[in-house]
């Protein structure tokens, strides 16, 4: 198979990261300079987020320069590159770049080298770029592991603290264990099929699936549930949240679900054109989503811990997600799930942010406590009230982004009729609950506290680049919240999906 | 113009934010002179334009005096649409004349984070002005929601922790869940009937006007009606949805009283007036007999309850469900005359229920408590108040010559044409409104007297307040008619919608 120009054009994302990854380790192998491997890594990831817009718009901006080929376009049987790919190439990098931001103030004050974890963002990255461009259960897998065991580096990387390290062997040991129960589905799949890639799969499938790949696509969808953390495969999620530190966390709860929510939709509902969710399987994830919604937020309920609660979040919003995708099919579906997916992870990056921005790496423990937030609002107004937004977007609130991913997901919900309806009373009876605890960490920022305070952030907080990039989430959180046109007209270009002929 | 009414709150509360780093005077001057600038607009907004039966539209319905349209998310179909009719402007006077008080109100009692506390304070007045303006559904709920987040701070941060209540972090905790899950509600019915809207015409809007022509079959209507009834009634509070209320009303500062009681609590009215029924005329039709049992339900469980609570807040709060009750059997009468009611009861209520809130916290500002329990005596040691609180009391339980007598006459009249056994019920929630305010006042300003130290009397400021309340209650007990005048159009409307369908049980 011959590579052209233009694949190498429309791969220029994944490249580029990929460079910077090797661009990196060189400059921590030529000198090790917190500073200057820092910004060798945000300079690459920004570089890579501007090719990925090129590719995005080039044949509208020069139609007579590039070819027309350049979006839509399959390169090697491995990668798709069409706008769903290019849109959550966009996220996963802008996430990339909200946590390497927020890092390099944390690490600050570690006493260990510094410098690795920058390289693990990358490679992390970089599999994640490749899950959203796979359609291919080979490039799944490979996108997959390069992202968790980078993951693994990442969260176990402040492993003085007996947290991390426990958290780190806990997900290690049941991603592995998702993973091989991942390979044996697509191992079932091909023993009926004969073929790895989503588009034959789905074409192959037909209405009356042999139970092989029932069992073997259960296999596979469990595996990347357990990625996303949707009940009953959830476990680790709070465990994890809570020992990683707080930027790693801003990173698991954004470029890590983004790129393996994306690689599952396009497998469920893009690619096969919706024939793999028959309706009883179709049902069974509802049924999925629903209990995500109950479980996350009813877990959440009594969480002291706001890591462990924003990860108790995660669970529900994931099931509010899931819940959108399946009732909204195609059409609305897509454009519903990267505006939501957008929504959710700028509200992540600015509620780990500010947590990030209490604690650095030095401490033996972030300031994640309900307690080390008392009285912020008095003492750190702005902060405080960018936690209140991003707490508020969580809950879906008016005024805030959140709300805007809500109205997606009822007019999913109310659109397709009485299954929707049902799901929809999840969705109420979970908003409802979740609003108790939200509204409870709010407070908490509100109450006076005459104990001495642990954490603090730094006084110039709003100079530093972990400030400014919370800020401006914060910003775009208000922002999405009252004029949400733009940020639909690009969820739009999900739908650009490229499919078999 | 009509969007200076939402911006002047906004714009005043962040100024009166930053104004704390200058002093604790300026943000109270502030807040003070933007909802004065907001009351003299409705003011001119309400004396320049013509409301009456005469300014009817071709259909019969109220015509808006103003209209403002501009697209905002067009994907959706949402516009920023707000426009002012007959109802709009009442509500508005009441709402920019009880902000006013509720800045006077606080200016001796809140004395931490003063800043903060105005910003809420007039943030509440402002969405809760773009709640009474809005005509784009979306936009609707868009401040429903809006006003309920500086409610929840202003309860949770300047609320008292009164012994007998839950605390009010607690409280202004169930306030929030149970508005806004009734909320989820409503915006789920709002996007239903949208959906219904765009499966007859493929547009998708959240424009008033458009949805008001959809037509669905009965059991859909029905459950949507459903969806608006029960967001509203929470708000409102109906009966078995009101146990927010007591509890939010004890913990409240007193401005967040005089807004929940005066202002809020109206809003849950306006939108079944505006939206629930002429969205879903023939399925309101269905519930009204129960929406009106409810309502009397309301009438007499208020009653009695007030009567045996020895926290005045408390006490206030069910006198608070007693009186929407009558609202509620107003507007569900579907009686031109009882809808008339209705309207002056919202307003007299509103009125005279802030008078009652203020002279509640004045007491408390000098004796520190709120327990009637501990009252007593209280017109031989203190000046100026006794008359004030008899006065309002007197209000209360409807005395001729006060608004809210001529409310609830015309509520009862209205409503014995159409079901006379609901009237005579309710009647007797007359009776039971003079036993509770009079043992309101007979507990806290009679009998013996806890000690005979003399407790210092109203001050300028307070006395200001209280005679600017009785003149406007005297004025809408002798001469309502500017006020029926102003609603005679949107009344009419709501008449002609339900009346001239063809089911019409109304004895017109």
């Amino acid at each position: 198979m011959t590579i052209t120009l233009d694949n190498l054009q429309a791969l220029l994302p994944l490249l580029i990261t990929a460079a910077t990854t090797v661009f990196v380790m060189l400059a921590i192998a030529i000198r090790r300079n917190h500073w200057w491997n820092a910004t060798v890594t945000v300079v690459g990831l920004n570089i890579a987020l501007i090719a990925t817009v090129y590719v995005l718009f080039a044949s509208h901006l020069f139609p007579d320069a590039v070819s027309k080929s350049l979006l839509l376009q399959t390169v090697t049987p491995l990668f798709v590159v069409d706008g769903f790919s290019l849109f959550f190439t966009a996220l996963i990098l802008i996430s990339a770049l909200g946590t390497t931001t927020l890092t390099n103030a944390y690490v600050e004050s570690f006493k260990r080298n510094r410098e690795e974890i920058y390289l693990l963002i990358t490679i992390a990255t970089a599999g994640g770029i490749v899950l959203t461009m796979a359609h291919h259960m080979a490039s799944l897998f490979i996108g997959l592991e390069m992202m968790s065991v980078a993951l693994y580096g990442m969260v176990a990387y402040t492993y003085d603290r007996a947290r991390s390290l426990e958290a780190t062997i806990k997900y290690m040991v049941l991603s592995a264990t998702a993973s091989a129960v991942m390979l044996f589905g697509m191992a079932l799949i091909y023993a009926q099929f004969g073929t790895m890639a989503f588009s034959e799969i789905g074409q192959k499938m037909g209405a009356e699936p042999s139970l092989l790949v029932i069992v073997g696509g259960m296999m596979l969808i469990i595996g990347l549930f357990f990625k996303l953390s949707i009940a009953p495969f959830h476990l680790w999620t709070p465990d994890v949240y809570e020992g990683a530190s707080a930027p790693v966390g801003a990173f698991l709860a954004t470029a890590a679900k983004v790129s393996v929510f994306a690689v599952l939709v396009r497998f469920i509902v893009v690619e096969a054109n919706g024939v793999l969710i028959s309706e009883p399987f179709r049902l069974t994830l509802i049924v999925l989503a629903c209990l995500s919604m109950l479980v996350g937020n009813i877990l959440a309920l009594l969480q002291d811990n706001i890591k462990r609660m924003l990860g108790y979040s995660s669970i529900a919003h994931f099931g509010y997600l899931l819940a959108l995708v399946l009732l909204g099919g195609k059409e609305f579906g897509l454009e519903g799930f990267a505006t939501y997916m957008a929504i959710y992870v700028v509200t992540a990056i600015t509620a780990f942010g500010v947590v990030t921005l209490m604690s650095t790496a030095g401490a033996d423990r972030d300031a994640d406590r309900l307690q080390d937030f008392h009285g912020l609002f008095w003492h750190r107004p702005i902060l405080a009230s960018i936690f209140t937004l991003a707490l508020f977007s969580l809950a879906g609130i008016p005024l805030t982004a959140g709300f805007i991913a809500k109205i997606y997901v009822v007019m999913a919900g109310i659109s397709s009729g009485i299954v929707g309806w049902i799901a929809l009373i999840f969705v109420v009876l979970g908003s409802s609950i979740s609003i108790y605890f939200y509204l409870r960490t709010i407070i908490s920022m509100f109450r006076t506290n005459k104990n001495l305070v642990p954490f603090d952030a730094k006084m110039d907080w709003g100079q530093r680049t972990g400030g400014i990039v919370v800020s401006i989430t914060a910003i775009l959180i208000l922002v999405i919240g009252i004029v949400p046109n733009p940020l639909m007209y690009i969820a739009q270009l999900t739908k650009l999906v490229w499919a078999p002929v | 113009m009509l969007t200076w009414l939402i911006l002047i709150p906004f714009i005043g509360g962040f100024f009166s934010w930053l104004a704390e780093l200058v002093g604790s005077k300026s943000p109270r001057w502030i807040s003070l002179i933007s909802m004065f600038v907001l009351f003299g607009l409705t003011l001119k907004l309400w004396l320049e334009h013509n409301y009456s039966l005469s300014n009817l539209g071709a259909d019969g319905t109220s015509v808006w005096v103003e209209e403002i349209k501009v697209d905002w998310i067009p994907r959706f179909g949402i516009s920023f649409h707000l426009a002012l009719d007959g109802l709009s402007i009442l509500m508005l006077l009441l709402t920019s004349f009880l902000g006013v008080l509720a800045v006077v109100c606080s200016w001796s009692e809140v004395k931490k984070k003063i800043g903060f506390f105005h910003l809420n304070l007039l943030w509440i007045i402002g969405a809760v002005v773009g709640v009474f303006l809005a005509l784009d559904m979306f936009l609707f709920f868009f401040f429903w929601e809006m006003m309920l987040i500086p409610m929840y701070f202003l309860i949770a941060l300047w609320g008292h922790n009164s012994p007998t209540g839950m605390g009010r972090v607690g409280a202004a905790t169930k306030f929030f869940i149970y508005t806004q899950s009734s909320g989820l509600l409503l915006l789920l019915a709002i996007i239903a009937l949208v959906f219904v809207h765009a499966s007859q015409t493929g547009v998708i809007t959240f424009d008033y006007q458009a949805l008001r022509n959809t037509t669905m079959d009965p059991k859909l209507e029905f459950i949507l009606m459903l969806g608006f009834f029960i967001a509203f009634a929470v708000k409102f509070p109906i009966v078995p949805f009101h146990s927010w209320l007591p509890d939010a009303h004890s913990q409240a500062p007193t401005a967040g009283s005089v807004d929940l009681a005066g202002i809020l609590l109206k809003t849950a009215a306006y939108g079944m007036l505006r939206f629930a029924i002429p969205f879903f005329p023939n399925a309101s039709e269905v519930i009204a007999p129960v929406a009106m049992w409810l309502g009397v339900v309301g009438v007499i469980y208020g009653a009695f309850l007030a009567y045996g609570q020895d926290d005045i807040k408390r006490l206030i709060a069910y006198t608070s469900i007693s009186h929407m009750g009558f609202v509620l059997i107003g507007i569900y009468s579907f009686n031109p005359i009882a809808l008339q009611g209705a309207i002056i009861q919202m307003m007299a209520h509103g009125i005279s229920a802030a008078g009652l809130f203020i002279l509640c916290g004045q007491l408390y500002e000098r004796l520190k408590t709120r327990d009637l329990k501990q009252m007593g005596g209280l017109s031989s040691r203190m000046p100026g108040l006794p008359p004030i609180a008899m006065f309002f009391a007197a209000a209360s339980l409807g005395l001729p010559g006060l608004g809210n007598f001529v409310g609830e006459i015309l509520i009862l009249v209205g409503t014995f044409k159409v079901n006379e056994y609901v009237a005579l019920v309710a009647t007797t929630g007359l009776v039971l409104s003079a036993v509770y305010s009079l043992i309101l006042i007979q507990r806290s300003l009679h009998g013996p007297a806890q000690s005979d130290a003399p407790i210092p009397g109203l001050n300028l400021r307070e006395l200001l307040m209280m005679f600017s309340l009785m003149i406007i209650l005297v004025w809408l007990g002798l001469y309502p008619q500017p006020v029926l005048d102003t609603s005679a159009a949107v009344v009419s409307g709501i008449d002609q919608l339900i009346n001239s369908t063809p089911p019409a049980p109304a004895a017109q």
